[in-house]
């Protein structure tokens, strides 16, 4: 693309501004929505497709994002009130996670069952994207369900990490965080039940938040796990978290379990510039051990700069966490078998019927989720029907609630002795497509880090923290911190984030391989 | 349909004693469903008061309607419950059409109230307690219509066609704990129990208390167990018993089929039984164990429900009077017979006749307006005599006017007829249709004159003595009067003109 703007700006540097310049340029006249938003989705059809695409999309949005794009240009060139109340990322487009529901698109949850159908309502979420007249580029690939860490399971196919196409992109949330660092997007929306927005935030080199349980609704998310799910922010940087996260958060009548007071500025948080003073616990049970040696470099000189800057660095201890791993997998598939239940080919979706024999009710609903969901998607559906049990509720799901308050009880204490709390995001970086796929309990290892934030409800944000020295891919940081005091991760991520890009001489994403370069522009199409 | 071999009830009860539970389902009348802002209202065209969250789509989360809890804590306060300071509601899962989930959201094992009592009056005057175990909230499901197939039930039907305009509509189950010691009176205490409850929810304002609309809908749990036993027989559940000369039956069938199970040295089949009201018996559903598994947990999608106990004080100081101790009252006040109170009862009046008495009537004058005049009205109208619009005022007003010897009862009724077709008030009907007792005895004495004269053989038996026959005279009278003579003086003045004294 060489085309230019009035900035001067060609197509390949816009979509690599970060929303909060793009929305600085848009609010200055410099560029238009339209501009922005048809450059994204050049890029899309650039390198989202074909063979080795990144296949971060599974619908493209084109029509009606250059429509909201055109909308927010023409109010900006009327000027007036409307313009002056324009949210501050109106015209910043985004991506959204297939596993959100909106009117105008399908929304498939990466599942067979419900391909082809249609949302006949918005999430809350969207609702307020729409509101903020953010225009919606498509809904990106994930995790059936968003049941994975490598988006392979998606039956739409996996997406590829665009740091190394051959590797996963994390999961669940794999189309989300490759889209952003893909430069398909600048935003992106994820949702975060064990790690599905932090993890793949890691391995992608991008920032990913999942909130306080409650501060963001649900509402219109495909639930998984009610009690562990959270939607929350994929972006390039700190600030572009906090300012999603602004636009997305709040109370919401529809969700009851969404909290009721209002949004702490996250954006002035991430604003803050300084951690001097600030205490930052190493959680010793989520390092070392298990953790590859590029991994834990990073993760050290991460602590070193926090240092440096004035922040005390404390051990804290969380002996329970070694039982979070088994008590999510026992309390998230429960609720799974639960919520999927609804997938039965009655109302919508996928309905398949039984090839001989009597056409019963039982046996279509049968045949609809024998052909309808995939292997990991049963495998968890069986685990947690068996744990909710007649005989075996109080040993599973029983056990595992009360492990969950020993989790709760480990991050009351830590936060005691320390403001925020720090770890690896994952133990390793990307693997390999096709690694570990056929080894579940493997794949499930990766989310041993982020899984304790949503046992216990508490924040947790994951930055790039650099590259492994080993095999040059990149390494993700997690902050935690209590419940509801998100604005600490956003000040403390951003502090750190500015320390890193500073040694890096710029962003971590500037470092990736050139996709363009590699991806045949007419092989591509915009799906 | 039914081929069960059945003993006579009073066999069964030479050798065994009933052991009853009930879990009745009342349907809250509240605007809005359980958990979804769809409306809550029964008769419309099927799938229209849904909206995304009654259908189960993909994302939704359920809220609970506040409206819905205050009726539930009134009805656990009139059932003498705990009502519980936090309470959870829980997944029921199991896969059905007509639950849009495949889960219920109810309650499990934390009820909004339990531990509760309900007496009954017996026909023979007693009382009889009824422990309340739990009344808890939940949701109702959607409702199946089987088509094709002989019995209207799944198994055979060619399809089925799913209504969810029910699904969410809030519904209360209250249950009772194990009812021992009724003996033969099982049947009745059971019609009895059912009947309380209905009124309780009514009174309450909660429900619309309907059962044919299925606003309240009863599961009849009988067993048998020989006398003197302690251990509990093996039960069968009757489900979906829907009116309260259904339950009796259901429940004098129900023993009479398990002593003949129980007879025969049989095992009885712990099963739901459906109700057949053309034969009056039950037949096999599907088995029914202890070891049904719904996998409950909690549902994650809702925070609990904390009642404050300032809110339940509140409810429960505004509470109306129990209907059972109102009657008691009334009867008293009233001083009515047994079988006049009866009546009243049955016939749907109290409140009209309180409201009457109120406006300044005497207890028994407004029971002879309603019974003898309006009931037979709104009989003949099809409405309940409270919907014929009837007030208490007018009934007053013609009650006087016949006391002070204005009108007749005759007139009296006739006036009714007028006020109810909107003629005005009784004082303007009296007026228009110029009905007014005749008093002056100038336009009597040349009636009874003519009158004797038409028929001078009755005028000579009456002479003679017999003064039955004055009837007929009486009768001339009051045509050639159009009805307006006052019948009494009539008689004394022809009597006078006769020269009999009786």
């Amino acid at each position: 693309m060489t085309e230019q703007n009035p900035t001067g700006l060609r197509a390949d540097e816009l979509i690599r501004l970060s929303a909060a310049q793009l929305a600085e340029k848009l609010a200055a006249g410099e560029v238009t929505s339209v501009q922005a938003t048809q450059a994204y989705l050049d890029r899309i059809a650039q390198v989202d497709g074909g063979e080795r695409g990144v296949n971060a999309f599974l619908h493209v949005n084109a029509e009606e994002a250059l429509a909201v794009a055109a909308e927010v240009d023409a109010i900006r060139a009327a000027g007036g009130a409307e313009a002056e109340a324009l949210h501050v990322l109106a015209g910043v487009p985004i991506a959204v996670k297939d596993l959100i529901v909106t009117i105008g698109q399908p929304t498939t949850a990466g599942s067979k069952i419900l391909e082809g159908w249609h949302s006949p309502y918005d999430a809350t979420v969207v609702e307020r994207l729409r509101a903020a007249k953010m225009p919606i580029l498509g809904k990106t690939n994930l995790d059936e369900f968003a049941m994975g860490s490598s988006t392979e399971h998606s039956a739409y196919g996996p997406t590829r990490n665009p740091w190394d196409l051959d590797r996963i992109p994390g999961g669940s949330g794999g189309g989300s965080a490759a889209a952003v660092a893909a430069f398909e997007a600048p935003l992106a929306l994820g949702t975060d039940t064990g790690g599905s927005i932090r993890q793949p935030g890691a391995v992608t080199g991008t920032v990913g938040v999942k909130p306080t349980y409650g501060s963001i609704s649900r509402y219109g998310a495909i639930a998984m796990a009610s009690s562990l799910d959270q939607i929350g922010p994929v972006t390039r940087t700190v600030l572009d978290s906090a300012l999603l996260h602004q636009v997305i958060g709040g109370h919401d009548p529809r969700d009851s379990t969404s909290l009721p007071e209002p949004l702490a500025d996250l954006v002035a948080a991430a604003r803050t510039g300084n951690v001097e003073g600030l205490r930052i616990g190493i959680i010793k049970e989520l390092h070392g051990e298990g953790y590859q040696a590029g991994v834990e470099n990073r993760f050290n000189d991460a602590l070193e700069l926090l240092k440096e800057a004035g922040a005390e660095i404390v051990e804290v201890s969380c002996p329970n966490f070694q039982y979070a791993l088994g008590a999510y997998y026992l309390i998230m598939p429960s609720e799974a078998s639960s919520n999927l239940a609804k997938f039965d080919g009655v109302r919508y979706g996928l309905r398949v019927l039984p090839e001989d024999g009597p056409m019963t009710i039982e046996r279509v609903m049968g045949a609809t989720r024998a052909a309808g969901f995939g292997d990991e998607v049963k495998r968890r559906i069986i685990l947690g029907t068996y744990a909710l049990s007649a005989g075996y509720y109080d040993a599973y799901y029983g056990s595992a609630q009360k492990v969950r308050t020993l989790v709760q009880r480990d991050f009351d204490a830590a936060f005691t002795v320390a403001d925020v709390l720090i770890s690896p995001t994952a133990p390793t970086t990307a693997f390999r497509l096709g690694e570990k796929l056929d080894d579940p309990l493997a794949m499930y290892l990766n989310d041993v880090a982020t899984i304790p934030a949503n046992l216990a409800g508490v924040p947790g944000l994951s930055l790039p923290g650099g590259l492994a020295d080993e095999d040059g891919l990149p390494v993700g940081i997690q902050l935690l911190a209590p419940a509801r005091e998100d604005a600490r991760l956003y000040r403390v991520g951003a502090v750190l984030e500015s320390l890193l890009e500073a040694k890096w001489g710029g962003p971590l994403l500037a470092q990736a391989p050139d996709l363009a370069a590699s991806a045949p522009l007419e092989t591509q199409e915009a799906k | 349909m039914s081929t069960d071999h059945i003993l006579s009830f009073e066999e069964a009860m030479e050798k065994y004693d009933p052991v009853l539970g009930f879990e009745v389902h009342v349907e809250l009348n509240t605007k809005t469903k359980m958990f979804s802002s769809a409306p809550n209202v029964f008769g419309d065209e099927p799938n229209t008061n849904v909206n995304e969250v009654d259908l189960g789509m993909p994302g939704v989360l359920p809220v609970v309607n506040k409206a819905a809890i205050e009726s539930s804590i009134k009805i656990g306060l009139a059932l003498n419950c705990k009502i519980a300071e936090s309470c959870r509601f829980a997944r029921k899962n199991y896969f059905y059409p007509d639950t849009p989930k495949n889960f219920q959201t109810s309650q499990y094992d934390e009820p909004i109230a339990y531990d509760g009592y309900l007496d009954i009056e017996l026909s023979d005057g007693t009382v009889f307690r009824v422990e309340i175990e739990r009344a808890h909230m939940e949701e109702d499901a959607g409702k199946l219509t089987h088509m094709g197939g002989a019995t209207g039930r799944i198994q055979g039907a060619d399809f089925s066609l799913v209504d969810y305009n029910r699904a969410g509509v809030p519904l209360v189950e209250i249950v009772t704990k194990p009812i021992e010691g009724a003996g033969s009176r099982a049947p009745e205490l059971a019609k009895a129990y059912v009947a309380a409850v209905r009124e309780i929810v009514k009174n309450l304002g909660v429900s619309d208390a309907k059962m044919e609309r299925g606003n309240v809908r009863c599961d009849a749990n009988v067993s048998l167990r020989p006398h003197g036993r302690e251990r509990f027989g093996i039960r069968s559940e009757t489900k979906n018993v829907n009116s309260l000369r259904a339950v009796e039956h259901a429940v004098r069938y129900e023993i009479q089929r398990h002593a003949a199970v129980l007879e025969a040295g049989e095992p009885v089949v712990q099963e739901t039984r459906h109700w057949h009201e053309d034969t009056r018996t039950t037949t096999s559903g599907r088995a029914k164990s202890d070891a049904d598994d719904y996998r409950y947990f909690p549902e994650p999608d809702l925070v609990p429900v904390v009642p404050s106990r300032e809110w339940v004080e509140e409810l429960r100081a505004a509470l109306p009077e129990p209907p059972a101790e109102r009657r008691k009252r009334l009867k008293a006040d009233w001083g009515y017979s047994d079988l006049e109170f009866r009546d009243v009862v049955n016939a749907g009046v109290l409140d009209e006749i309180e409201e009457t008495i109120a406006a300044g009537a005497s207890a028994s004058v407004a029971r002879k307006w309603w019974m003898g005049e309006i009931v037979g009205r709104a009989k003949a109208a099809d409405v309940d005599p409270g919907q014929l619009g009837v007030q208490p005022a007018t009934i007053v007003e013609l009650a006087g006017m016949v006391e002070a010897g204005k009108i007749n009862n005759k007139m009296a009724s006739q006036v009714l007829d007028g006020v109810l077709a909107g003629e005005g008030t009784p004082e303007e009907i009296v007026e228009k249709r110029g009905l007014a007792v005749v008093s002056d005895d100038g336009p009597l004495l040349e009636a009874i004159d003519a009158a004797l004269a038409a028929q001078p053989d009755v005028a000579d038996k009456i002479r003679g003595g017999k003064v039955q026959a004055i009837g007929a005279i009486v009768g001339g009278v009051m045509k050639a009067t159009r009805g307006q003579a006052d019948a009494g003086r009539v008689r004394e003045l022809i009597l006078e003109k006769l020269g009999v004294t009786v």
